[in-house]
């Protein structure tokens, strides 16, 4: 499903991403581990197509196409979705009404009928019911005075909403309640896990990993992952840290 | 009485997800294209303006002799004056003979429906995306809810509908050319009490040549049974259009007006002198909503309206009301200040603004609160969206008169700018003669951040599309003062408006 060769990114003069390789088939979830500043939230931007993350070489497919040609809207609604480490307030612009949009535009863009209002209504309720969150939550501006932990299933419903084909998920763990976690973890594997999707779960803990089983799990450190392993490696690393498993 | 009319912000955001498909007819509806006028045939008065373009206007409409006698004072007294300086308005000398002050579409039957108008008019309105056809696909969709239309087509009503009801309900609405001879009294009693000719150079020049606009008087304790509405257009080359509007709100009454125009491409700049003054009695609202949407201008700031408008409510009565809510995207200058006299006891002002300029457009707004009334309250909210080239300035006078005790006043002004070629300016004046007054003044300047403009582009929006929503999110609490039908047609406006002015 995606296919990564090579990546190298910077930010401004600084190279973050220096030949990073990684390949995901449908129906895996892969975890990603590794060092605060090693690049991993780059990662997650390069994939997503932010302006000023600069791809400098290597190549991206994701599902047959030249991922690093689309526009970062295009992206999205060819099915990748970022659960962001750090969700953004929009002021005035209620959930439901971004999410409709967002959704809609997706859909426009994939050549498929706009939902129509009380669909959409219908479809958020199921969402949010399954992460237990309140529809009153939807009903506000975006992220506006959620709390920490709000924000992250927030993430969470709206990736329920949107239903991707890929989701990468920045640390959506942490900042998250032990009842939340749970809540968060039965709900990724819900949404996420199916033979035709595949997850890219960016974590610093194994008390996600407990929840949703990865097939695989990355080092990545300096830019590059470093190394790869089965679900044993991130019970390892939690033991021994990176600097003695990556070394 | 504000609750009725005030949606609240969860349950407008449901009921809009709910009404998406009325929306999306809207959308289509209201996606038109600028850069377009019409071929109906006008009668012109003759070009220029002295007194014998007065007496044309006056002739033409049958006026009575004291109508004509006031028009012809206050040509004269404009003649003394001068042009006002222009603040932060940077603008060409206007050519007040090079242009023409009197046009209507040729001569035709008083009609009683909107069937009978005339449907090349119809196929204008429907072009420019707010038809009053949508009115009526927007009233089947959203139930009961009625629109009177008194279509103003260049300078003469057309039609107008809903009339019968009105009447029932004792409400006049008329176009104000028919009030002075229908209700002579009435509009004698009231006209230039609260804008007074002499008040400035634009509202002088309307007083002598105003040629059409709206007279409504709402009877003691009668709640109007619908919203008001008149379409204003200008269709005329150099046409300027000076339409005047009178509202009187007897006692314990309440009416919600509505007022929109949109106008075709047109090279030579056009000069539009609007006034508009309102009266409240004791207990009396009068909601007054406007989204103006006058030709800008092209990219390079060539054509586009002048707009002088002078707006003013005098809150006559204790407990009255007056709320001003705009929605401005519109005009190449735009100087307006939409004010509140309070002189009644508990009598509140309000004043609601979203200002957007692009390119070259330059806008002047804000308001005036004076309170005279013990207790009278004033709420502001100003947002100011600046792109392009433009140039955006919020004016604002909150003054409180000595005898004045207890009055409160809060004021926001939020700016927002969109690129680094803009301007937004903030001139508040504050002048306070009674110390129990407590004003509040509270002011921010942002931009649209990288990390929002990701965040919405990640969900699937494209670029103007995110932008739109996020400029939309800045002017959420304007736009949720506005009749739902028109908040759909606002949001749609400041999207069109901000096209082009990222990337
Ligand atoms: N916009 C930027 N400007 C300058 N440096 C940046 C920028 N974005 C990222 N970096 C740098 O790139 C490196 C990788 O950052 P990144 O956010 O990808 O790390 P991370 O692996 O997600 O870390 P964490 O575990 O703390 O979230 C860091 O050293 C960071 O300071
Ligand atoms: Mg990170």
């Amino acid at each position: 499903m995606l296919k990564i060769e090579n990546l190298h990114a910077q930010v401004g003069d600084i190279e973050i991403l220096k030949g990073l390789s990684l390949e995901l088939n449908a129906g895996e979830i892969h975890a990603i581990m590794g060092p605060n500043g090693a690049g991993k939230s780059t990662l997650s931007y390069a994939l997503g197509g932010r302006p000023g993350y600069e791809i400098t070489s290597g190549s991206v497919n994701f599902d047959g196409q030249d991922l690093l040609e689309l526009d970062p809207h295009e992206r999205a609604a060819a099915g990748i979705f970022l659960g962001f480490q750090y969700p953004v307030e929009i002021p005035g612009v209620s959930n439901l009404q971004f999410l409709r949009e967002s959704l809609n535009s997706q859909r426009k863009s994939r050549g498929e009928e706009p939902l129509s209002g009380a669909e959409f209504i219908k479809l958020a309720k199921e969402k949010a019911g399954l992460l237990k969150m309140d529809m009153d939550m939807l009903k506000r501006a975006v992220n506006v005075g959620f709390s920490g932990g709000e924000k992250k299933r927030n993430e969470m419903v709206q990736m329920g909403i949107i239903d991707p084909k890929l989701a990468i998920l920045d640390e959506t763990d942490s900042g998250l309640d032990i009842d939340a976690l749970r809540v968060v973890g039965s709900g990724i594997n819900a949404i996420m896990r199916k033979p035709d999707k595949a997850v890219l779960l960016i974590t610093h803990y194994q008390r996600l990993l407990d929840l949703v089983k990865p097939d695989f799990v990355h080092v990545l450190a300096g830019g590059r992952i470093v190394k790869t392993g089965g679900p044993e490696l991130a019970l390892q690393l939690e033991e021994e840290g990176y600097e003695a498993v990556a070394a | 009485m504000s609750e009725v009319v005030k949606t609240d912000i969860q349950e407008q955001d449901e009921r809009a997800a709910m009404n998406a498909e009325a929306q999306a007819a809207v959308d289509n509806a209201s996606n038109y294209e600028f850069g377009w006028s019409s071929d109906i045939e006008q009668d012109f008065a003759p070009k220029g303006l002295n007194e014998d373009t007065v007496r044309f206007i006056s002739d033409k409409k049958g006026e009575p002799q004291w109508m004509l006698d006031w028009r012809l004072k206050a040509f004269r007294m404009w003649e003394t004056m001068e042009s006002p300086d222009w603040a932060k308005l940077d603008i060409p000398m206007i050519d007040y003979q090079d242009a023409y002050y009197y046009a209507e579409p040729k001569a035709k039957p008083k009609l009683n429906s909107l069937d009978e108008v005339d449907p090349e008019i119809l196929r204008v309105y429907e072009k420019l995306g707010i038809p009053i056809e949508e009115q009526k696909v927007l009233a089947g969709v959203e139930g009961a809810r009625k629109v009177a239309v008194d279509a103003v087509f260049d300078s003469v009503s057309v039609a107008t509908t809903f009339r019968e009801e009105l009447e029932e309900a004792g409400v006049i609405f008329r176009s104000i050319s028919e009030a002075i001879k229908e209700y002579p009294d009435l509009v004698k009693k009231y006209l230039g009490k609260v804008v007074p000719m002499k008040d400035n150079y634009f509202a002088t020049l309307n007083c002598a040549v105003f040629s059409d606009g709206t007279f409504v008087y709402i009877p003691k304790g009668v709640r109007c049974p619908m919203e008001l509405s008149t379409y204003f257009r200008i269709n005329a080359e150099n046409t300027g259009q000076f339409e005047r509007t009178l509202i009187v709100a007897d006692e314990g009454s309440y009416v919600s007006y509505l007022e929109g125009c949109t106008a075709p491409m047109r090279d030579e700049n056009q000069l539009h002198a609007a006034v508009v003054e309102l009266v409240a009695m004791d207990d009396a609202e009068i909601k007054y909503s406007t989204v103006q949407n006058w030709y800008p201008g092209d990219e390079d700031g060539k054509g586009g309206i002048y707009n002088f408008v002078t707006k003013r409510g005098l809150c006559q009565g204790k407990n009255s009301k007056i709320s001003w809510t705009q929605v401005e995207t519109g005009s190449a200058v735009t100087w307006k200040y939409p004010s509140c006299v309070l002189n009644g006891e508990n009598s509140v002002g309000e004043f609601y603004s979203v200002a957007l300029t692009n390119n070259y457009q330059q806008a002047d707004t804000g308001t005036k609160m004076i309170h005279n009334g013990k207790n009278s309250r004033s709420t502001i909210i100003s947002k100011g969206i600046s792109a392009g080239k433009s140039d955006n300035t919020y004016r604002g006078l909150v003054r409180v008169g000595a005898n004045a005790e207890n009055v409160r006043n809060f004021t926001q002004c939020d700016s927002l700018l969109l690129g680094d070629t803009c301007g937004a300016h903030t001139v508040p004046y504050i002048e306070v003669k009674n110390p129990t007054a407590q004003i509040e003044h509270e002011a921010t300047t942002s931009k649209i951040s990288d990390d929002q403009m990701f965040y919405a582009q990640q969900r699937g929006l494209d670029e103007e599309e995110a932008v739109s929503l996020i400029v939309n999110g800045f002017a959420k609490d304007v736009l949720k003062q506005l009749p739902m039908e028109f908040a759909v047609e606002a949001q749609k406006l400041l999207a069109i408006s901000l096209e082009g002015s990222v990337g």
